[in-house]
């Protein structure tokens, strides 16, 4: 028999007084899977790891983690549980070194234990050289790979990141994914939350797309983009406003005309500009590019993926 | 990670409260006493602050006023007033750090919320912090008995009788300042807290016999805590001991357990949301 999936969900709810931020989610995860969920802000993600945490009790649905009950067995769970929240909080009156052995000390570890974890993590994400120092003057990179380091001190099967790189510039950012992918190496399994596409692409072997506390599709990256866009996509800007769309109908298999731009999709996107062309129509720039999530997140919930 | 999770797995089973993890919470606090000279400061001036009261009231007004009776006994103004003094200092101690500590940690540093993503539990958090202040109101009770000593105002058996009392008074007014704590919006509601404490710390039998107070306000301030801090400590430094002062420690006992409950209930359904 197949062993039970690390993370099941199913028809999971929660509600804060009337509203509700996760309205029946079923989600699995395996062991070793680096799994998304992405989504627009408010779509219920923070709100779902947060229950996956065992730090908020379900309203509503079932859900089990490492085969145990959050409610009952939160202790359990979290003791073998890493988590990365989206607002950091780290232990401004401890250093950077106390505030790895602090939390696994919460954990359970000896001293010794602690210590010797807490200076291998920090090489790991490499900060030993600020080990002594305090964590208010970290920039916000390194505050974020000392949180990860955090989540890493009791060893954990599961590793909780939400938003990991939100607020990273692109070197900050690639230094924490190559991190991540070790982890994931490791045979670490990966739930993250994203904003980003390119992460979500370069990280996730599978994701979910939420919107509105609701689960919209399912699938691999690569799946979901050939599932719900073409391969390619055509970015047109005209001058002025009027009905350009409209001029583009039956281009490629499908417009969309954003505020700023044109997007078309096709199969073959030098043929939908010779196409354009051949109409007469006159962009002031052409962009042909492959398709990205950012497509099909366009295309399922009609809105663009922004901070 | 086994050596975790196993100890995880047992302290679960055991279902109750970990005194490892009480312990992390509470060497979290001491890891944070090396973090600068601030926290020594605020600590130094926290145990002053009765010492001058006593000097200036105690030793300067009991000049004018002579002797108190206490018991069926007359005692130096000063003898009458220190023991209060050291419950005042066990109570503020206390309620320093959980109040603005904990409320400072609770809703801006969010230091709990991190800590209850690990298997440590609200009521853990609650015990650590108790803990912590306990340790940090007998510091200040330990140097203000050694004053007292020194300045005649007890016998060391007397001190060593009351050391114990300070301890009762620093766990129940740290319990109910920690779950208070749990309420307070922000910073403006401070206000409110140290007119309170300013408010029993006048009128607690501090600085004259209950006796000599109005029928009515008599019986108010039996009901209050500073009061039966006062006379518990007082009734073992200067006498007379007597029974009633079970009572009086049975007040402060029920405070320390009321005040962890609801404090450990509030920041679990708080912060676990
Ligand atoms: N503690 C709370 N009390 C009331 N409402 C809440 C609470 N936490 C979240 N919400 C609401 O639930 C909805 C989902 O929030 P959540 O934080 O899960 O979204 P998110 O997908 O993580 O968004 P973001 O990308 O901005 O982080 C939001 O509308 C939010 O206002
Ligand atoms: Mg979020």
């Amino acid at each position: 028999m197949a062993e039970e999936p690390l993370i099941v969900a199913r028809g999971l709810v929660k509600r804060f007084g009337e509203f509700t931020a996760v309205d029946g989610i079923d989600v699995s995860v395996e062991r070793g899977e680096a799994f998304g969920f992405l989504g627009p802000n408010g779509a219920g993600k923070s709100s779902t790891m947060r229950m996956i945490s065992c730090v908020s009790p379900p309203t509503a649905g079932e859900l089990r983690i490492l085969g145990l009950d959050p409610v009952r067995d939160g202790v359990a769970i979290r003791g073998r549980l890493g988590v990365c929240p989206q607002l950091g909080n780290l232990d401004t009156d401890l250093s950077v070194f106390e505030n790895l052995t602090t939390y696994a000390r919460y954990f359970g570890l000896s001293r010794a234990e602690a210590r010797r974890r807490a200076g291998e993590l920090l090489e790991f994400v490499q900060l030993a050289d600020r080990a002594k120092g305090k964590v208010e003057p970290l920039s916000g990179g390194m505050k974020q790979r000392l949180t990860i380091a955090r989540a890493l001190v009791n060893d954990p099967e599961i590793v909780l990141l939400d938003e990991p790189t939100t607020g990273l510039d692109p070197q900050a950012r690639h230094l924490l994914w190559e991190r991540l992918y070790q982890l994931k190496r490791q045979g670490v399994t990966l739930v993250l939350t994203t904003h980003y596409m390119d992460e979500a692409e370069q990280l996730c072997d599978r994701l979910v797309v939420m919107d509105g506390g609701r689960i919209v599709a399912e699938g691999s990256p690569r799946d979901l983009i050939g599932r719900y866009s073409t391969p390619e996509v055509v970015e047109l800007r005209f001058s002025g406003g009027g009905d350009v769309a409209g001029k583009l109908d039956g281009v490629g298999e499908r417009v969309d005309a954003l505020p700023d731009r044109v997007l078309v999709y096709a199969r073959d996107g030098d043929a939908a500009v010779a196409e354009v062309h051949r109409r007469g129509l006159a962009p002031l720039s052409v962009l042909v590019r492959r398709s990205t999530l950012e497509d099909v997140f366009l295309h399922l919930t009609g809105r663009t993926l922004v901070d | 990670m086994m050596t975790a999770w196993v100890a995880a797995r047992r302290n679960h089973r055991a279902g109750g409260v970990s005194v490892r993890r009480v312990g992390a919470v509470l060497g979290r606090n001491v890891g944070a006493l090396r973090s600068g000279p601030a926290y020594w400061l605020v600590l130094l001036s926290g145990f002053f602050e009765p010492l001058l009261y006593l000097l200036s009231i105690g030793v300067g007004v009991g000049a004018l006023v002579g002797t108190v009776p206490v018991g069926g006994r007359a005692v130096d103004y000063a003898v009458f007033v220190a023991p209060a003094m050291l419950a005042v200092s066990a109570m503020s101690g206390a309620l320093a750090e959980t109040t603005f500590n904990v409320f400072f940690k609770f809703k801006y540093a969010k230091t709990y919320d991190a800590v209850l993503a690990t298997p440590v539990r609200p009521v853990e958090i609650a015990l650590g912090e108790l803990t912590w202040a306990l340790v940090r109101c007998l510091f200040y009770t330990v140097l203000f008995l050694v004053v007292m000593v020194a300045l005649g105002l007890t016998s060391a058996g007397g001190a060593l009788a009351a050391f114990p009392a300070t301890a009762l008074v620093g766990v129940a007014f740290g319990a109910v300042g920690m779950a208070i704590s749990t309420f307070l919006r922000g910073w403006q509601d401070f206000d409110l807290l140290t007119t309170g404490q300013f408010t029993l710390f006048l009128f607690s039998g501090t600085f004259s016999p209950v006796q000599d107070y109005p029928a009515v306000f008599q019986v108010i301030v039996s009901l209050t805590p500073l009061y039966h801090a006062v006379e518990l400590v007082r009734g073992l430094a200067v006498g007379p001991a007597g029974w009633v002062l079970l009572v009086h420690a049975g007040y402060l006992g029920v405070m320390a357990v009321a005040g962890l409950w609801l404090a450990s209930r509030r920041i679990g359904k708080l912060l676990l949301v």
